[in-house]
């Protein structure tokens, strides 16, 4: 089991229940992460990496599994294509270059690739410490070489597990709400798939891909896209770079926001449409990290005026002439769905209800696949084998904010296990482990630049300021400090972070900020009580 | 390479005689599975379906043919051929006892059905005397193993105390405590692996404690609440039940439970909804479920009120500044 990027203990704490049960019966743990967080403390080792080196660690890893005969070469020549050109990238990876350059030693990185490598089933487990990157999609075809390398993917308990962060984030790709896909994952730019969803739209779809998030944005500066309707998303406080993303919002011509709450983007909109929580007070589905298409059912009634996002959207669909938007049920969208989209043509709402939800694919309602995917890698026969899987030689490209005299302390941003995001949902309980947000340091860096715990420092990149108390750490090493976006109205981080982003997923590099610390003079300097530092150990 | 997964062999069925009838189980259910299937309704507190048999409580045992003791229920396998009887005077006499000396020593107002099984076994837990005085606060953390004052024979004694009201999520109240060591099980190895709380002291002096009795702010709690929602007596509950129970406003008849998707993380925890006039009282997990095994974590128990805040501002409770 390797958590790479991925500190689910706090972050994904129930998946993390699964990891322990493995872990108390038998199974090896290795934990890639630049801080010693809670679910490392639970691995056999700890790789502690420096924040965005992890191409050349999984080259090195890559280079190790080859040179010691470990990889799979009937799966390789069986199953992949570009080998060559990807061993000829990971050869100049060795053990020690490879400890220079990640901060791991040599012996764990050997360690690791010879545990992945003979293991009889192996998962690699990553989140956003492998795509808040400039290089993301990289990162993530880093992970993915490792997994060809040895035949660990496509079979029971063997595979790729990329930990969604949010709780339909898989639901919505599901559905087509990204630039390049219809509902199901078709290829928009496959005519046939188009003609299948014309025939019931009635009505003509774009033969291009539509732009991604990032791209919008961008789109926005150049006057291309002069108009937004945002559902359920608080852009202004969670993008990177916040200044820029008010500034872009704030010149639109139209701003729509649809939420639950009247968030710091909906204070910039022209219009707000308040929406019923799409959890808890209206009917649907929701997918898992795990594929797994589950249901929400409707426990309260809405505040007043609050209305569903289904019944907004048709609503506007029919101020715009489209007379034919009405549905009875949740259900029958999703039947709709259903009947365009072939992976979810056997989840009938009794099925999902019958059987704690299923996973896609499930093409007809008397069959269940396999709970992994990719396993016709392992195909006897080459047509039922398909397409090999390409590895990718990949190169080392380092954090675009780069660290100088100026800006010498490597920041990193995550998640803590009481709170989510940028706290519009989370900060409505009373959480005894919450003490606000600081800047957690490593305590060689504390002493070093003479701060006491608890005093205010302000926190300079070389996009913005903010002030936050200063936390102790020990799981931090020296030079690393690490921030949250959980209180933006306190702390506004994104001030801080870069909108350096990757060219695919458009993913920004939330990870990876240059900043120093300055102190405060008088009574700026003085923490609250509310500031106090906590003992992270028990966390 | 690839390697075959063991998925274990077919099961085999076993034919168990309970009370003169015959049922088939699967090898490996317990006689509590089995008597399950024979449609009957055996009482149980320890027992928790998503952890591992204690044996601590007594309250669900039977009569197993052969044996020399009584056997509890919840965790003896069923085998070919094994004779059970239920409902024997020895095991209801068993039953009756272990409802007495509970119910005389512990406050069990709020243990699901407990007032049902003391009027279907005829227990009288007012037999060994009035109930001793509650404790002052804290006087039972603070009892030293073997050091115990001279009972007086006038009253019997009790676990009875203060409750533990040490932050805003949930509430300890272990003068309804029978010790079945459920929470223990969930915050350690089985579920949690936080390891917050223990086993503290030893005989009647026993407790449920965190280390060295800290407040739960001072321990290693993560607020899962998992201990919460195996515990069968209300010992352990929301600080929203508790508040609604003490102002005489908890009404179940009034509730509703829906299942839905909790809205936070990716994992996807089926969240049970409690709801009491349009507000969140309480949060639980099916315990069926492949996700959480009845899991949370301190959000999908606690976090979910979001949605909520207005209504509760309305009513004047406003949620503490953090």
């Amino acid at each position: 089991m390797v958590l790479w990027g991925s500190n689910a203990r706090d972050t994904h704490p129930i998946f993390f229940h699964h990891v322990l049960k493995a872990v108390n019966s038998g199974a090896r743990m290795f934990a890639v992460d630049p801080r010693r967080t809670s679910s490392a403390k639970w691995a056999d080792r700890w790789l502690g990496i420096d924040v965005g080196t992890d191409i050349p660690l999984a080259n090195a890893v890559a280079r190790e599994i080859i040179h010691a005969g470990l990889a799979n070469r009937a799966f390789i020549e069986r199953a992949t294509s570009g080998y060559a050109e990807f061993a000829e990238a990971v050869e100049p990876w060795t053990l020690e270059v490879a400890e220079q350059v990640t901060g791991v030693p040599a012996e764990l990185i050997r360690e690791l690739a010879h545990a992945y490598a003979t293991a009889e089933r192996a998962q690699l487990c990553w989140t956003l410490g492998i795509t808040e990157h400039h290089n993301a999609t990289d990162n993530v075809r880093a992970l993915i070489n490792l997994s060809l390398l040895t035949g660990h993917v496509g079979r029971y308990g063997s595979g790729l597990n990329p930990l969604r962060g949010q709780n339909n984030v898989q639901g919505g790709g599901d559905m087509g709400a990204i630039p390049n896909r219809m509902p199901g994952f078709q290829d928009i730019l496959d005519a046939d798939v188009r003609a299948k969803f014309e025939a019931v739209y009635g009505r003509e779809i774009q033969p291009r891909h539509g732009k991604h998030l990032t791209q919008m944005l961008e789109a926005m500066d150049e006057g291309e896209l002069t108009c937004a309707y945002i559902i359920g998303e608080n852009p202004v406080q969670s993008e990177a770079d916040a200044a820029h993303t008010v500034k872009r919002l704030s010149e639109l011509d139209h701003l729509v926001v649809q939420d639950i709450f009247r968030t710091a983007t909906a204070e910039l909109a022209d219009v707000v449409l308040p929406a019923t929580a799409a959890w808890s007070e209206s009917e649907g589905t929701v997918t898992n990290s795990e594929r797994r298409v589950q249901r929400v059912r409707k426990a309260l009634e809405p505040p007043e005026g609050a209305r569903d996002d289904i019944e907004i959207i048709c609503e506007i669909a029919r101020r715009m002439g489209h007379e034919s938007w009405t549905y009875a049920s949740s259900e029958e969208i999703w039947d709709e769905v259903r009947s365009l989209a072939p992976i979810f043509a056997g989840m009938s709402y009794k099925r999902l209800e019958d059987l704690h939800g299923i996973q896609w694919p499930c093409f007809s309602e008397d069959t269940l696949e396999p709970p992994y995917l990719h396993g016709r890698l392992w195909a006897e026969d080459p047509a039922d084998r398909g397409a090999p899987a390409p590895f990718a030689a990949l190169e080392h490209r380092p954090p675009v904010d780069l660290l100088d005299d100026d800006y010498p302390l490597r920041l990193t941003t995550g998640r803590r296990l009481d709170s989510y995001n940028t706290g519009v949902q989370s900060g409505g309980f009373s959480s005894p482990l919450r003490k606000g947000e600081a800047v957690d340091l490593s305590p060689e860096d504390v002493a070093r630049l003479g701060l006491n715990p608890g005093e205010r420092v302000a926190v300079i990149s070389r996009r913005g300021r903010v002030v936050a108390p200063v936390r102790v750490d020990q799981a931090l090493r020296p030079g690393l400090a690490f921030m949250t976006m959980h209180f933006p109205d306190e702390v506004d981080t994104n001030q801080l972070t870069i909108e350096a982003t990757d060219p695919i997923s458009g993913t920004a590099e939330y990870k990876a900020t240059a900043i120093r610390i300055e102190r405060l003079n008088g009574e700026d300097a003085v923490a609250t009580e509310a500031e106090r530092p906590i003992n992270t150990e028990a966390r | 390479m690839t390697q075959s997964v063991d998925l274990g062999l077919p099961t085999r069925l076993v034919d168990v005689t309970i009370d003169g009838e015959t049922v088939r189980v699967p090898e490996g259910a317990t006689v509590l599975d089995a008597c399950e299937a024979a449609g009957l309704d055996i009482p149980t507190l320890c027992y928790g379906d998503t952890l591992t048999p204690k044996n601590a409580c007594r309250v669900c045992v039977v009569e197993v043919e052969g044996s020399r003791t009584l056997v509890p229920s919840c965790s003896r396998q069923a085998a070919e051929g094994m004779v059970v009887h239920t409902d024997s005077e020895r095991a209801r006499h068993s039953r009756k006892l272990v409802l007495e000396l509970l119910g005389s020593s512990v406050d069990l107002s709020t243990t699901p059905r407990a007032d049902e099984w003391m009027a279907d076994y005829g227990a009288d837990p007012d037999r060994f005397g009035p109930r001793a005085e509650p404790v002052q606060a804290g006087a039972r953390d603070v009892l030293h193993t073997g050091h115990h004052g001279e009972p007086d024979g006038a009253t019997a004694a009790t676990v009875e105390q203060p409750p533990k009201v040490d932050n805003d999520l949930y509430v300890r109240d272990y003068g309804k405590c029978i010790l079945c060591y459920k929470c223990v099980d969930a915050c350690g190895e089985q579920w949690q692996n936080s390891f917050a709380i223990g086993v503290a002291g030893r005989g009647f002096d026993a407790t449920i404690s965190t280390e060295f009795a800290a407040p739960l702010t001072d321990s290693a709690c993560v607020y899962c609440g998992n201990c919460v929602e195996v515990c069968p007596t209300g010992a352990l509950s929301f600080k929203t039940e508790f508040d609604l129970r003490e102002a005489g406003e908890w009404d179940e008849s009034r509730q509703t439970e829906t299942t839905t998707i909790c809205a936070f993380c990716g994992v996807g925890c089926n969240v049970s909804l409690h709801v009491q006039d349009n507000e969140i009282v309480k949060v639980t997990s099916p315990h069926d479920n492949p996700v959480t095994h009845g899991n949370l974590c301190i959000k999908g128990r606690f976090g979910l009120t979001h949605v909520q805040v207005a209504r509760k501002e309305r009513r004047g409770r406003e949620p503490r500044e953090d």
